[in-house]
């Protein structure tokens, strides 16, 4: 095997020579198994009755898997794997610590529920184009990104999600399709390379890509290289993956394009694939300057969450009013990342996770609520209520949830961020998000009394079946948001520490560089 | 060398948004591939300048002698002209397909999904 | 194309590329060359022959469907990742098997593996571009 080669030079100094274990292989399989599932449903374009089967079946195992490695991460600390033997910061490195691993976990159970939902919404012309075989690819993308432990490593799965998701969008060709896209496509390439622009900095200031690697040589470098200019184009570049304030306005413009599953999807997983980021370089690789910039981001933090909110108080159309309150809810997020401190950055990973699950229901709520009132807008939208009244309840308990309403999921983050801005003294930032909260549960109010609660003008609508299909991944949902407001202690205590192995992560740079750091 | 080439990446730069502020999607275009190209000369002199030895072991030895040019720019430039190559490809496509089904390049001109005049929301329950 | 010459010197080049690119392909190791360009190599024959024979004959020759052997590819390539799982080597480490053929030692590795399956998802996603672009210029 790699032995034959007879070793001409001390190996040890470049090679991982200890024999790999299972656990480690977790970290790695999310990724692996998602393109070899992805590349089956490429070669089976033909059995279109065989597709979904073996896309769900596989979304399950990577629901599993992910299971599996956020179980170990919380026994054993954050777990490294290189590519290809070599160390790290020469290899490519996979590392994976608690944020990561709770975040590609919910990734994974949304894409999941996507994937049952896609079972009602995607036809037979949807899976002649490769909606599925795109869904592998785009959740490969989003576990890499969540997985990395290098930074140009998470600009390529950047890339990997980005083009699978132009793919979804444009699934179907409307001219409102190609529209939404042109503006999605454009912006989102702009912020990828701006993102490229600053790893390219990062590289020339560092020589090194690895984010354990930067994290370590962040403190001596302080003093002579520009950092604040890399973080300040991390910030945007993120910030506009993000769609937070001065530049959100691609999402508004494309969400409400695509196939229902399809917004569902992205509302989940793309804008919160650039927040994690976004935590990983700020408050993991460059906290002195997260510090620094924390004005900046807490006041795009608060304009994003109230021009998100009053966009959605401004537009008719269910899913363009969810596009806007998926800004607003970025905005929280941004406003835990300035806080800083555990409460500030558990807040926000909070949110982001609370945020994942219940955009996702919401938009999966706007599909069924389009099949059954055959309308997308409040206007015409009438009478939801008398003809489901399972579907409205489930809706009423999304409303609010993402209204930040106790007993629900988005309460406890709510709690978080408040008393972190409040005890750091940004009255205003606490204020701003109670104020948001107040104007959110206007917002889903209004949706709920229009859509759903208003009698119809004609009553003689014949019923229209809801199917099983549509509504079980939707139930799901709601009920683990509603899980997790009535009992958040488990997922709390890991997002406490999750949050404060960011802060101090030496766990982190330990699992990467296992000997305490000669390179 | 190095300050000269970072002139040169500014120059690619300012091309670049001077296109991407542009309304007409043909010209943003345009900007994305300078602005690709602008990234990758921008890595490639981040990776610092070393002319004419190429960083290849010789046959009896083990290590590099000596200075060499640095491998890995070119190694994430690859990287990153394939993809913007490939998203260049896609946008350009997607451009004329936005072109032949709205009838416009104008990006202000675009409002199919964002309907100008759109009625008020209800005022009243 | 109505062009007698290019039809008729169209087959021998495809076949002198194609074999070409695999030559490339094989290369790539230790020299320049590989999959990706390799691929492309491939790709370009294609075209000539979708250009001198038209896009249905090609269709016919490659047998599957383009997007069918870029997934072969990428599942091939991801495979090449995933056997170091089994002698417990970190992913994608390259592993090297010498089988003697006829008294010839034949170095076979993961990595060759690995550089297969680019070669054919850069035929595959690129031919179904080609093909797709030269059936709308009405060939």
């Amino acid at each position: 095997m790699a032995a034959s080669i007879s070793p001409p030079a001390d190996l040890s100094a470049a090679l991982v020579l200890a024999p790999s274990t299972a656990s480690e292989w977790l970290v790695i399989l999310p990724v692996g198994w998602c393109l070899a599932v992805g590349a089956l449903l490429v070669m089976l374009r033909r059995s279109l009755g065989l597709q979904p089967v073996i896309a769900i079946a596989g979304l399950a195992g990577l629901v599993l898997i992910d299971g599996l490695l956020l179980e170990r991460v919380a026994a054993n600390g954050p777990m490294t794997m290189v590519m290809g033997r070599w160390l790290p910061p020469f290899g490519i490195a996979f590392t994976v610590d608690l944020t990561g691993a709770l975040f590609a976990l919910v990734a994974a159970s949304v894409a999941l529920a996507a994937g049952v939902f896609s079972l009602a919404d995607i036809n037979d012309s949807g899976r002649r184009y490769g909606f599925y075989p795109l869904l592998m690819v785009l959740m490969a993308g989003v576990s890499g990104a969540f997985l990395t432990g290098d930074i140009f490593n998470l600009y390529v799965w950047f890339e990997v999600l980005l083009i699978s998701s132009f793919g979804l969008l444009v699934l179907g060709s409307e001219r409102e399709q190609l529209d939404g896209t042109v503006k999605y496509g454009f912006l989102n390439l702009v912020a990828t390379t701006l993102f490229l622009v600053a790893t390219g900095y990062l590289y020339a200031v560092f020589g090194t890509l690895n984010m354990a690697d930067i994290a370590r040589k962040a403190e001596s470098l302080r003093d002579s290289a520009p950092l604040m200019t890399l973080v300040g184009l991390y910030v945007l570049a993120f910030g506009m993956k993000a769609a937070a304030f001065p530049v959100n306005f691609w999402l508004p413009a494309s969400y409400h394009t695509p196939r229902v599953v399809v917004s569902a999807l992205f509302a989940g997983l793309l804008t919160k694939v650039g927040i994690y980021a976004l935590i990983r370089v700020t408050v993991m690789l460059f906290p002195v300057e997260r510090e620094e910039m924390s004005f900046v981001i807490a006041l795009a933090g608060a304009l994003t969450m109230i021009v998100g909110v009053l966009g959605a108080l401004a537009q008719t159309d269910f899913r363009r009013i969810l596009g806007y309150l998926i800004v607003s809810g970025i905005g929280s997020i941004l406003a835990g990342v300035a806080v800083g401190g555990p409460g500030g950055v558990g807040g926000a990973i909070f949110y982001a996770l609370h945020s994942m699950l219940v955009m996702t229901g919401l938009y999966f709520a706007s599909g069924i609520a389009m099949r059954l009132g055959a309308s997308a807008s409040i206007v015409t939208l009438a009478g939801l209520y008398r003809r489901h009244v399972g579907f409205a309840a489930l809706t009423l308990m999304l409303c609010f949830a993402v209204s930040g309403l106790p007993p629900f999921s988005g309460f406890w983050p709510k709690v978080m961020l408040v008393k972190a801005a409040l005890d750091i003294g940004a009255w205003w930032l606490a204020a701003a998000l109670l104020l948001t909260g107040f104007l959110t549960t206007i917002v889903t109010g209004r949706l709920f009394l229009f859509a759903y609660w208003r009698e119809a003008a004609d009553q003689s609508g014949e019923a229209v079946p809801v199917s099983a299909a549509s509504l079980a991944p939707l139930a799901v949902l709601t009920l683990l948001a509603l899980l997790i407001g009535l009992y958040p202690d488990p997922l709390l205590r890991a997002i406490q520490s999750a949050a404060a192995g960011l802060a101090e992560p030496s766990a982190y740079l330990n699992s990467v560089f296992p000997a305490g750091g000669s390179q | 060398m190095e300050a000269w080439f970072s002139l040169l990446v500014s120059i690619f730069f300012t091309v670049a948004v001077y296109l991407l502020l542009s309304k007409f999607i043909i010209r943003v275009l345009l900007g994305v591939a300078i602005l690709g190209n602008a990234v990758n000369l921008l890595i490639f002199t981040g990776g610092r300048l070393t002319r004419a030895v190429p960083p290849v072991i010789a046959e009896d030895a083990d290590v590099l002698t000596g200075p060499a040019a640095n491998a890995l720019p070119q190694a994430l430039i690859l990287t990153a002209i394939v993809i913007s190559f490939s998203f260049f490809a896609f946008l350009l496509v997607l451009a004329w397909r936005a072109y032949d089904e709205l009838a416009t390049d104008n990006t202000d001109e675009m409002r199919v999904a964002e309907p100008v005049n759109e009625p008020a929301p209800p005022l009243g329950y | 194309m109505k062009s007698i010459i290019l039809r008729t010197v169209a087959p021998f080049l495809t076949g002198l590329m194609i074999l070409f690119s695999i030559f490339v392909l094989l290369r790539g190791h230790n020299a320049p060359g590989g999959g990706f360009i390799g691929g492309l190599i491939a790709v370009s024959a294609l075209a000539i022959y979708g250009i001198a024979h038209g896009v249905e004959t090609v269709r016919r020759a490659i047998f599957f469907h383009p997007m069918a052997i870029a997934g072969a590819g990428l599942f091939a390539a991801t495979v090449a990742g995933l056997i170091s799982i089994v002698v417990r080597v970190p992913f994608m480490t390259g592993l090297w098997i010498y089988p003697s053929v006829l008294g010839v030692e034949i170095p076979l590795s993961t990595v060759m593996l690995f550089d297969t399956g680019v070669y054919l998802v850069v035929i595959g996603a690129i031919s179904s571009v080609a093909l797709s672009l030269e059936e709308r210029g009405g060939a």
